[in-house]
């Protein structure tokens, strides 16, 4: 390991991801005149951003002139579970419009309503029709507008490299090193401000909608620079995921199906969702399946929103018990219909992505019959601990943003959220970050030189275990242990097994060449996935009561006395130190606007 | 596995510098499409087998490759379209230097893409700085948004497949890339001086074989890059045009 092998850049502001919140991080920095590197470990224009389908929440009152912030704001919160950082919700909703219209103004191509505006559909918990989109294929749009905007703006964009880790002196984050993976060598960035926007951690389950690269290695590269976690228990396990064939299991069936009048039955063929309506939302949504038609026809004034449509986390909660109960289809799942809703032209025009998908990969029209879907991991709703004003962490020149950001979706994120978050959050973190800029910390040759030791350990493992095999035996107890319910004995089992994988990831080993090499990539990411699963069980078993994506058969209420309260997770020495912390109440205006409507 | 049965495979294994085909036998699941395959053999015979993938579910557009011979996705490629009994080769996209394996260098793209004139939009329409656009309007450049930059066109195009003219030609996925804006009802960038000269519009003799081979079903050649040829050549060909062009300054 030579230091030859090791090349070094120095940047005003580091952005390592280069999604829908990267790429507005780095686009914004670059407007302040910093210098700037766009990290990322896939290509540029590949991120998870591109999977997001159904739309961007934002209250443009463009089809019911009656939304506003507010209403924005309360939607969130009680989708959240009362549970969100007040402030994040408040300032993603106030500044949601804005950024949209910003998009637009750099060239999306959003659906138009008549009269020629930014039109907007219905989405689950969302009181009106909100997410600005592009058919079904929002995120794609979003990403490759971000991608002109960023290369246009002279961006260095350094692609297929991944982190490895981020070093920090007196409490101070100075750089980043990384590798990449054409040809498995080092680069070092030095920078006083770094922005980390690597997406989620739902490689760490079976049945996922999300890629390869979502191994949680931002919460990981936070967590190890001695950052705070919050609220890693909320895990948000979408409703409608492929089930049958079973290569495609988990592969994300959007929203927007629903949204457009789709509707869940069950073996039986009833519409079940009528029998789970929540307390909180009682009075909100359609009683008769007339009326839920009449509103998916257009009616929306006198009539109610289908129960389709409740929040993700009361729908996939609502189909796991079908299933249990024994009322789910022979693949295991229940039945998504719009074919008997819409006619085939609309349904194409709408939904082409999905129409796509079902063809190819299922063999079915879903234009004439119903989709077979289950629960599937989506989201984390925990994430790194920020400033919610500038997206900081408790590291100072440490920011986070998107999906690996905490706080702002609280115990349940509604859908369409995301790509909203991803522009209010990534704008905001972006100038706070070219605001830190400075010369960074200088930190010894030594530790980069044992990093990189480490990094290559598994080639010195000959006949060592093969990664992919400890992969996916993490993901098989965590989909068994750590999955949409949860209880004590379950949550201890994947803590002891966790340990166990812990000693077998060291060992792996790895054949072949450093360059582009999948054995030795997953190698480095179980690094990544052992400690957000670790921090997912903990946090878990931490909170005893039931709270939006938080499901524990052994507490199976909510506790008011724990909405408020979060669980933390921060590295002391080698132990994963978990404790309690209160959240600030909520100002009296804004608690008066979530208890009696906007 | 229920289900499963024995397939053969062979796969282009290789470096730069060179590589062959090796054969490989995988218990194939139920639904199967190729990637699955692919990934099984990495994770139980090869770790070291490189393969780009990200969404695996067709949006990405991160899994090209040459599936007996044709550029194809493959996520989006059922193993139950090809014979049982015949073993199915599966080879990087020629029209761009290997990586490793299945992995292509396809940082060119990025280069012309880099070079295209940006988006520039009108003035605002509105005191509040927006635009009305109507549907009619969008729905032709938003078909060429749905492009998920796969390059599977430009590895199917004789003029980089087969006679390599990287240096003169952008491709059919960049000339998509360009229609975008320039038929885009807010933009007011020329590009036509770009396209001709830079982009080598001309070398495009409309075989349409890029068409044919996109997983989006994007009608490149007829609604992206004839419409874009025509506009060059109204620009720089018709003379009246240009005194038009040139008297009401647009």
């Amino acid at each position: 390991m030579a230091a030859s092998d090791l090349r070094t850049h120095h940047y005003d502001v580091v952005v390592i991801g280069a999604g829908g919140a990267g790429l507005r991080a780095a686009i914004e920095a670059s407007a302040q005149q910093a210098k700037v590197a766009l990290v990322c470990k896939s290509l540029l224009g590949k991120a998870h951003t591109v999977m997001a389908e159904g739309g961007a929440a934002a209250a443009l009152g463009n089809v019911m002139g009656e939304d506003n912030w507010r209403v924005h704001f309360r939607d969130t919160m009680r989708g959240g579970k009362m549970h969100n950082n007040w402030r994040m919700a408040q300032i993603h909703a106030q500044e949601a419009p804005d950024r949209i219209r910003e998009l637009e103004a750099w060239g999306a191509l959003f659906d138009r309503t008549p009269d020629g505006r930014i039109n907007q559909r219905p989405f689950g918990g969302h009181t009106y029709s909100r997410l600005a989109h592009v058919g079904d294929r929002t995120g794609l749009e979003m990403i490759r507008v971000l991608q002109d905007k960023g290369v246009h703006a002279g961006l260095d964009v350094h692609m297929e490299c991944t982190i490895v880790r981020l070093f920090v002196v007196g409490g101070r984050v100075a750089g980043a090193l990384g590798y990449f993976r054409e040809t498995g060598r080092f680069v070092l960035f030095r920078a006083g401000a770094i922005v980390l926007a690597t997406g989620g951690i739902g490689k760490a389950w079976q049945i996922t909608s999300n890629s390869w690269e979502y191994t949680g290695d931002g919460h990981a590269l936070a967590y190890e620079a001695g950052a705070e976690l919050i609220d890693m228990e909320f895990v948000q396990f979408h409703p409608t995921g492929m089930v049958w064939p079973p290569g495609v299991r988990g592969i994300l069936v959007t929203e927007g199906v629903r949204g457009e009048g789709g509707v869940l039955k069950n073996a039986a063929g009833e519409r079940f969702m009528f029998r789970y309506m929540p307390e909180m939302f009682k009075g909100d949504f359609a009683e008769s399946e007339a009326e839920a038609d009449a509103w998916v026809k257009g009616e929306r004034k006198k009539n109610r929103r289908p129960p389709e449509l409740l929040t993700r986390d009361v729908v996939s909660k609502a189909i796991t018990r079908e299933i249990a109960e024994g009322r789910g289809t022979p693949h295991g799942g229940v039945f998504l219909d719009i074919a008997s809703k819409q006619s085939p032209e609309y349904i194409k025009q709408k939904l082409p992505s999905m129409y796509h998908q079902f063809k190819e990969l299922a063999h079915i029209d879903i234009t004439k019959d119903a989709m077979e879907i289950g629960p599937t991991t989506h989201y984390v709703m925990g994430g790194v601990k920020v400033d919610a004003e500038t997206q900081e962490s408790t590291v100072s020149g440490l920011f986070a943003v998107g999906e690996v950001g905490g706080g702002m979706h609280g115990a349940n994120r509604l859908g369409g959220n995301s790509l909203s978050d991803l522009l209010v959050f990534g704008r905001r973190a972006g100038l706070h970050a070219a605001a830190k800029r400075g010369p960074p910390p200088s930190f010894p040759d030594a530790e980069v030189e044992a990093t990189m030791r480490d990094a290559l350990a598994p080639f010195e493992h000959e006949g060592g275990e093969n990664p992919f095999g400890v992969q996916a035996a993490l993901q098989a107890v965590m989909q068994r242990n750590a999955g949409i319910i949860r209880d004590q004995k379950g949550l201890e089992t994947a803590l002891s097994e966790l340990e166990g994988l812990k000693g077998r990831a060291r060992k792996v080993g790895i054949t072949g060449s450093r360059e582009y090499n999948p054995g030795w990539h997953t190698a480095i990411d179980l690094r990544s996935l052992l400690i957000v699963s670790e921090a997912t069980a903990r946090a878990a078993l931490e909170r005893t009561e039931s709270r939006g994506a938080h499901t524990r058969s052994d507490y199976p209420d909510s506790d008011e006395r724990q909405a408020r309260e979060q669980i933390v997770i921060k590295k002391e020495g080698d132990r994963m130190a978990v404790r309690r912390e209160a959240q600030p109440p909520l100002p009296a205006d804004l608690m008066k606007l979530v208890k009696e409507g906007a | 596995m229920a289900g499963a049965e024995q397939r053969r495979f062979r796969l282009f294994r290789g470096t730069r510098e060179g590589g062959e085909l090796k054969e490989y036998q995988v218990a194939a699941g139920e639904g199967w499409v190729v990637l699955d395959a692919v990934h099984a053999i990495q994770a139980e015979q090869a770790p070291d087998l490189a393969v780009r993938w990200n969404c695996k579910a067709g949006k990405c557009g991160s899994c090209s490759a040459e599936i007996n011979g044709k550029p194809r996705l493959m996520c989006m490629t059922r193993m139950s379209d090809y014979p049982a009994d015949e073993p199915i080769t599966v080879m990087p996209m020629k029209a761009f230097p290997v990586i490793k394996d299945l992995v292509t260098d396809v940082s060119w793209n990025y280069e012309v893409a880099k070079r295209i004139p940006a988006f520039q939009p009108r003035a605002p329409d509105n005191a509040d700085g927006t635009w009305r656009m109507y549907q009619y309007e969008v729905e032709r450049p938003q078909e060429f948004r749905k492009c998920i930059e796969c390059f599977l066109c430009q590895d199917v195009c004789h003029v980089l497949r087969t006679h390599g003219k990287h240096d003169a030609f952008m491709g059919p996925a960049m000339l998509v890339r360009a229609a975008v804006y320039e038929m885009h009802p807010l933009d007011k960038a020329e590009r036509h001086e770009h396209l001709r000269r830079e982009g080598g519009i001309g070398y495009c003799n409309i075989t349409k074989c890029c068409t044919e081979v996109c997983p989006e079903s994007i009608t490149i050649t007829d609604n992206a890059i004839i419409p874009l040829k025509e506009r060059v050549v109204d620009a720089h060909y018709d003379p009246l045009a240009a005194l038009w062009r040139r008297l009401t300054a647009r």
